[in-house]
């Protein structure tokens, strides 16, 4: 029985500059995939997305990829989008090889030449730390999940796009290939100057990656900030939270407290502040008033009504 | 001097790995010759990466695997060689906690059912509102506050972190003596691990639980642990190579593959993190454990290795402090 209709995400305003890498955090449930999925306008059904995602395409000019052709669609995905999902073994066909991925994908933009796309194939590879011509003569199935999903992020950027999305790369990956992944997006992009989003759970692990990061909380951004200031200083009481919620190798362990409380349901999100319920320093105004998302700092954006409190 | 609650002597488990359409069967060494002593009460945390064998031996551990080789000793006697009524109360004093939350509980079972079958299965209660009592009282345990809203929900009415929380008190509700929880925060947020992990340290101040904390994150490891005054166990292709004091391991670490380990686990700090050089290891793939390696099983990954790494196999040793390391570098350094 249907209960309701859920916004997973709701009202989002995020701009993500060229060459920058944005990194998008939350929880499960949060909506940062249904984010980036609104982004390639991939939303599963019954799902509805409106507003606009506006892009700056090269071949197509200012573009809104909600309302754009399906046709035309398809020459933006992988020439000037492209997307690496979480689970690489579900993105490859099973009866392939790597190479017949990349030299398929290459044919379906107009790029035949197979000796020219695998020699660009190769160059991926390698700068992914695979070796070339095992990898591009294997099926998917032989590849280890960590090996995939490089393989993956290498197919990605054949066709040289503007944007990646990365969403959740490395979840379900170790913790060695995870900061190994990691460190290879570093690269590329010091490289490349591709312009990234990174869709993660995991605030800790793009720390070094990122140059600005958006915490989403009950399906919407509720702070924008530069890396640095986010981690020094946040203004949100969740990102605050947050941040002394992860455990880690240095520092007191009785330092580390969880939020208390539950993530919200998507249908009846609470009234005001979506925070308020688990808030530490909410107040009336807050269990009424939804805040709005607002430059509290020069480039730091934040929803809450005291951020002062905690700047 | 009485024995250990439960101690490991050269355990191994084979598995014969399926024959496939290409390829020959061959055999999986998911635990290779480990000794290991767990006191009663006491807390160890194992790490290692997927396929290292720990979720194996977690399962050894708790006797729903029998070893292919090597004893495992409950108070000092063999396991599998128990009276059945002793192995009954083996049975009762170590439970597991699986890792997933979502396929541990049965979808067709309420939350009340899958909780109650343990309690009548020990006795523990004896009628239908005594039950319904214990049963409430257990939801409360795992702060799942008002009890009454959640004790006749379907599995599918809750979230993992609800999930994994009733794993955790039905595995409680027997009143076990030692835990073994396989990764039982892993597929929980950031925000309610912690809570999850305090909750589990709780019961143990309570109720006097020892637990085998099997997780893939080391700053994980270091968190449960480090609140219990436990061990740590670094676990590396069906081998425990490094054992000691959390702290220890984490401060002074000296197995390589430790260290390389720790250079792998996130800091919440921007500056740190893009200064950090690339980590100490020679190959980033970790070898398949079908292969069999003569030496030390992270030689050719290993940036110090020499040529006694590749011939002999470094035996688990005493470095002091309760700090036990295997590797034949050590010893020099």
């Amino acid at each position: 029985m249907p209960r309701g209709i859920a916004r997973v995400i709701d009202n989002v305003d995020l701009n993500v500059h060229a060459e920058e890498v944005l990194g998008v955090v939350g929880e499960s449930g949060a909506g940062k995939t249904m984010l980036a999925s609104a982004i390639m306008r991939v939303v599963p059904p019954p799902g509805r997305v409106s507003g606009k995602v506006i892009f700056e395409s090269d071949k197509l000019g200012r573009i809104d990829i909600l309302s754009l052709e399906e046709d035309k669609l398809r020459k933006v995905y992988w020439s000037e989008i492209s997307m690496v999902f979480q689970g690489a073994l579900n993105a490859f066909n099973p009866t392939l090889r790597i190479r017949d991925h990349f030299t398929e994908t290459a044919a379906a933009h107009g790029w035949s030449d197979r000796d020219e796309v695998l020699e660009k194939a190769c160059k991926l590879l390698e700068l992914v730390h695979l070796e070339p011509e095992r990898v591009l003569n294997s099926y998917p199935h032989e590849l280890s999940g960590g090996m995939r999903q490089r393989a993956l992020i290498a197919l990605s950027l054949l066709l040289d796009p503007k944007l990646l999305i990365l969403d959740e790369p490395t979840s379900s990956l170790d913790m060695i290939t995870q900061r190994v992944i990691v460190d290879l997006l570093r690269d590329i992009h010091e490289k490349l100057r591709t312009t990234m989003m990174f869709v993660t759970h995991d605030i800790a692990l793009i720390a070094g990656l990122v140059d600005r990061i958006a915490v989403m909380y009950a399906f919407k951004v509720i702070e924008i900030a530069p890396t640095d200031a986010l981690f020094k200083n946040p203004l949100h009481p969740y990102t605050h939270g947050l941040l002394r919620a992860i455990p880690s190798l240095v520092g007191e362990l009785e330092a580390i407290k969880p939020i208390p409380g539950r993530h919200p349901d998507p249908v009846n999100p609470p009234p005001g502040c979506r925070f308020h319920p688990r808030c530490p320093i909410a107040r009336d105004v807050c269990t009424e008033v939804e805040p709005p998302l607002i430059e509290a700092k020069p480039g730091h954006w934040v929803a809450c009504h005291y951020w002062h409190e905690l700047g | 001097m009485s024995s250990p609650f439960l101690k490991l002597e050269n355990v191994c488990k084979y598995f014969q790995a399926s024959r496939g359409f290409f390829s020959k069967g061959s055999v999986i060494r998911a635990v290779d010759n480990i000794t290991l002593a767990i006191e009663a009460r006491e807390v160890i945390a194992l790490v290692g990466e997927s396929g290292c064998g720990k979720t194996t031996l977690g399962k050894l551990v708790c006797g729903l695997l029998k070893p292919t080789r090597g004893k495992i000793l409950y108070k000092g006697e063999d396991l599998w060689s128990l009276k059945r009524d002793k192995f009954m109360e083996f049975r009762r004093n170590v439970q597991i906690v699986h890792q997933d939350p979502y396929s541990c509980l049965n979808p067709a079972r309420t939350v009340f059912q899958s909780l109650a079958a343990p309690l009548y299965r020990w006795k523990l209660v004896k009628s239908r509102d005594e039950c319904l009592e214990e049963v409430l009282r257990l939801l409360e345990l795992a702060g799942l506050t008002p009890p009454e809203e959640f004790v006749y929900r379907y599995p599918h009415q809750l979230s993992g972190g609800e999930r994994q929380r009733i794993s955790v008190v039905r595995a409680l509700s027997v009143r076990p003596k030692f835990i073994v929880a396989d990764e039982a925060v892993s597929a929980i947020d950031a925000s309610l691990r912690v809570e999850l992990m305090d909750l589990l340290l709780n019961l143990r101040r309570k109720f006097g639980i020892g637990y085998l904390f099997i997780t893939h994150d080391l700053a994980v490891a270091r968190y449960f642990a480090g609140k219990a005054e436990g061990k740590i166990a670094v676990m590396y292709l069906g081998s425990i190579v490094e054992l000691g004091p959390s702290e220890e391991i984490v401060k002074n670490p000296l197995h390589p593959y430790t260290k390389a380990l720790i250079a792998a686990v996130p800091v919440p700090d921007p500056e740190k993190m893009r200064k950090s050089p690339p980590l100490p290891l020679k190959s980033l793939e970790i070898p398949s454990p079908t292969r069999p390696l003569k030496g030390c099983k992270f030689h050719d990954r290993c940036p110090f290795a020499v040529e006694l790494c590749s011939e002999k196999a470094p035996e688990l040793r005493d470095v002091g402090g309760g700090h036990y390391v295997a590797c034949h570098l050590v010893d020099k350094s």
